[in-house]
Order: structure tokens, then sequence, then C-alpha cells
């Protein structure tokens, strides 16, 4: 087996512009999938019925269908209906950017939302109470004491879903995006040397995944500094 | 839903992906539970190269896993043979390298249930299989392996959703399953979501249905449940 190093060297450059891309994906649907996985997790822990079934359906779906599918069916699917050809929304669904950003965002909501609710509901009963007894209104309650508290018990599993949206961020090269795995396709496309390439591209990925763990856990002591303190003897 | 008699087409596909997804889980679940063992070997290089192998594997995409395999499946595995004085050409197909990929992926996840369900499993039970004369193969297979089954259940259950849905992505390098043949349907009807839309709700039957199944075999593994022995 020839194992060539040089064109590893030669092309690691773009190999980076890709992994920014990756990081960008990454960053940009994270942040829109936690607005959107907060209020579904809140929805998704009410009693009644009519709010918790549109949640239930939303997460059912996304969980239960691969995000490839997903993907294809925001970035092709789209164009399948003229009214949406001909809305102020065709710009958007256009492009591949948008709809993978638009996909991967939605897809880690309901995962997100799925384990913020459990968070919600593992926060201590008597700490609501005594939000309640201080007087505060249900909405301060929710923003100063719930949210606050699920926030430290939801991040170490939240951790993991981050990283598991990194892995999936690769499809993004199905639709003709250059990230990480994408740039790494079109240069084996040149070169030849997939197993060079790609094992360059998953050395950065797990480069990657060690630094976004790394930076978890320093928020993690951050938001449960509480856990951490050194307690008077 | 208009499927322009692509219906079958569809459902062919369906066949591929769940042959695909019991293969993969087959040669997954012997990985795992090799990956296991040698986790909780008392071998620091058979340590060494479990750990190696499943934070390597966890941390890489499962679709870059897929491509290395497909397009660099045939260069490795001709390099292996070569070692062993084998020089012809060997050609990896598409359903082997994507089982291949799929099963390495399914392995390294697999390698930390059956850890973690090993290790629940209290050493006295050694002991005393040892005792009775039992040797570590065979303490494995009759005492061991039937109550780690039972505990990896649920976790096992949660890993194979995720290969199931692991399995779309081989459609990229064109094995005819359930995606790669919505993606004909769509391309030669022109109606791309119809044909999306009736893959995804394949893909939640087929979960859906595993949900089921591992609800039932949690049950069967619990002989309390099952109205056995008391």
């Amino acid at each position: 087996m020839s194992w060539e190093w040089g064109v590893i060297w030669e092309y690691f450059p773009k190999l980076l512009d890709g992994a920014w891309l990756t990081l960008e994906l990454v960053a940009i649907s994270g942040i829109l999938g936690l607005v959107i996985a907060v209020p579904m997790a809140l929805m998704r822990a009410s009693d009644k019925m009519a709010i918790k079934a549109l949640p239930y359906a939303y997460i059912f779906f996304f969980r239960g269908t691969p995000l490839l599918v997903q993907i294809f069916l925001i970035y092709y699917g789209a164009s399948q209906f003229d009214v949406v050809k001909e809305s102020f929304l065709w710009p958007v669904l256009r492009e591949p950017y948008w709809c993978a950003i638009i996909a991967f965002s939605l897809n880690t909501a309901a995962y997100g939302a799925e384990m913020i609710r459990g968070a919600i509901q593992a926060v201590p009963k008597g700490e609501v109470e005594a939000a309640m007894a201080l007087g505060m209104s249900k909405f301060q309650t929710i923003r100063r004491v719930i949210l606050r508290r699920a926030a430290g018990i939801v991040l170490p599993g939240y951790s993991n879903e981050v990283l598991l949206m990194l892995k999936s961020s690769a499809l993004a090269s199905t639709i003709t995006l250059l990230d990480l795995t994408g740039m790494a396709r079109t240069i084996i496309a040149r070169t030849y040397t997939p197993l060079e390439m790609f094992f360059a591209a998953g050395m950065v990925y797990l480069a990657m995944a060690a630094v976004l763990i790394l930076c978890f856990r320093l928020l993690e002591r951050r938001l449960n500094k509480f856990q951490y303190a050194k307690r008077p003897i | 839903m208009d499927l322009h008699g692509y219906g079958d087409l569809l459902l062919s596909g369906l066949w591929v992906t769940i042959k695909l997804a019991l293969v993969s889980l087959f040669f997954g679940l012997i990985i795992g539970l090799a990956g296991a063992s040698a986790k909780l070997s008392s071998s620091r290089t058979a340590r060494a190269i479990a750990t190696a192998y499943t934070t390597i594997v966890r941390g890489i995409p499962e679709l870059l896993l897929v491509l290395t395999l497909y397009f660099g499946g045939s260069q490795l595995l001709m390099y292996f043979a070569s070692m062993f004085g084998y020089d012809e050409y060997i050609d990896v197909g598409q359903f082997s390298a994507a089982v291949a990929a799929l099963a390495i992926a399914f392995g390294a996840y697999s390698t930390e249930v059956f850890r973690m369900a090993m290790q629940d499993v209290p050493k006295g039970q050694w002991e005393s299989a040892q005792a009775m004369g039992m040797t570590p193969l065979q303490t494995f297979f009759r005492i061991i392996l039937p109550q780690v089954w039972r505990l990896a259940i649920p976790g096992l259950g949660n890993l194979f959703q995720v290969l199931l849905k692991d399995t779309a992505l081989v459609s990229v390098v064109g094995l005819n399953e359930l995606m790669r043949q919505a993606s004909v349907g769509a391309a030669t009807t022109k109606s791309p979501f119809d044909f999306y839309l009736a893959a995804a709700l394949l893909y939640l039957l087929l979960t859906v249905g595993t949900t089921l199944i591992t609800g039932l075999l949690e049950r069967m593994s619990k002989p309390e449940l099952r109205g056995g022995r008391a």
C-alpha cells in the first residue's frame, strides 16, 4: 500500500477551510436548535394534552427518521411546490447552506427538547415552590429558577448531543457543501488518495471533538459551581 | 402523496435496508462483545487497542467511515492480504463495505454498553463458576453472557435505532437501499417531496417496530415478568 504524507500536507490548508465551515454549521444550528428546543421542552413538560401534542409529534418525527432524509426533504423536496418557488422563502431554500442549517437546527432541537424536558422535570419541586412563595410570577420562576437549574442538569447530556451534531454535520457534503468531509471528497476526486485524505479529515474531526469536550467541561464547572465548591467541614 | 407506481421500488429498498441493518447488527454485536472483553481484560495491550478503537470511531462521522471503507476498502484489504502472501486484486462490494462501516460504528458504541453490563455482573459469579470446575470460556457463555444480555438490551435497543437511521448514509455510495431508491423515484418523477416523505414514513415505521420488539425482548429477558419460577 502506498501512503503519501505529502498529499496530506499539501492539501491540509484546504481541509482546514472545510473544517471552518463545519464549525460554522455546528455553531449556527446549535444556537438556533437551542432557541427552538427550549419552548418545545416547556410545552412538552406541560400537563395539558393540547399543548403537549405538537412538540410530541415534532420530536417523534425528527428523532424517528434519518437526518439525511430530513436534509433531502428540505433541500430537494421544497422545489416540488411552485408555491414555495414563487414565495419569499425561495432565495433561502435554494441555498444548500441554509437548507443544511434548517435541517440541522430542527433535528438537534428535537433531541435537545427531549433532554431539556427531562431536566426541567428533574428540577427539585421545593425550589419551584420556594420561588412561588417568594412571590415570583410563573414567567419569573421559569426564567430565574427552572431554566437556570435545568441548564446545569442538562449540560453533560447536551454536550453529547453537540458532539453527535458535529459528526452529523458531515451530511452537509451530500448537498454539495464543502465542509470538512465535502472538502476531503473534492480533494480525493483530484488526487485519488482516499485513505490519506479521509484519515486526515478524521483526525481533524477528532481534534475538534476534543476541543469541544474541553469547552463543555469548563462550562459545566461554571454552571454547576456549587457542586465543585469545597464544603466547609 | 403520489408515487407514480414507484411504490414497489421503495419496498424493495426497505427490504435491503432491513437486511443491511440486521447483518450489521450481527457483526456489530460480535465486535462489541470482543471489545468489552478486551476493555475488561488484564492485558494492557488489549485494553489499549479497545480504547483506541472506541475513541477514534466514536469521534469521527459515520459518513466518513462509510466513504473510507467504500473508496479505500480494497486498498486496505489488499494491504492486509499481502501480509499473508496474497497479491491478487480484491474487490470490496457495496454491501460488504456498508456492513463493515455500520458494524464498526455499532461495535464501538456497543462495546461501552457491554462493558457496563459486564461490570454489573458480580465477580462472585466468575469465582463460583470456577469453583464448579468450568473453564473461563464456559463461564462466559453459560453464566455471564445470559445475564449481560439482559442488562444490555435497553442500551442495545437505542443503538439499533441509531444503526437503522445510519443505514441511510449508505445511499451515498449507491447501494440500493430505501434512501437511494427514494432518490431514484424522486429524480424520475420530479416529485422529490412525496418520495422523501414516503421514505421518512417507512423509516418511522421501522423505528416504531424496533421500539416494540425491544420492549418485548426486555420483558422476555426478565424471568419475573415472564411468569417463570418465583
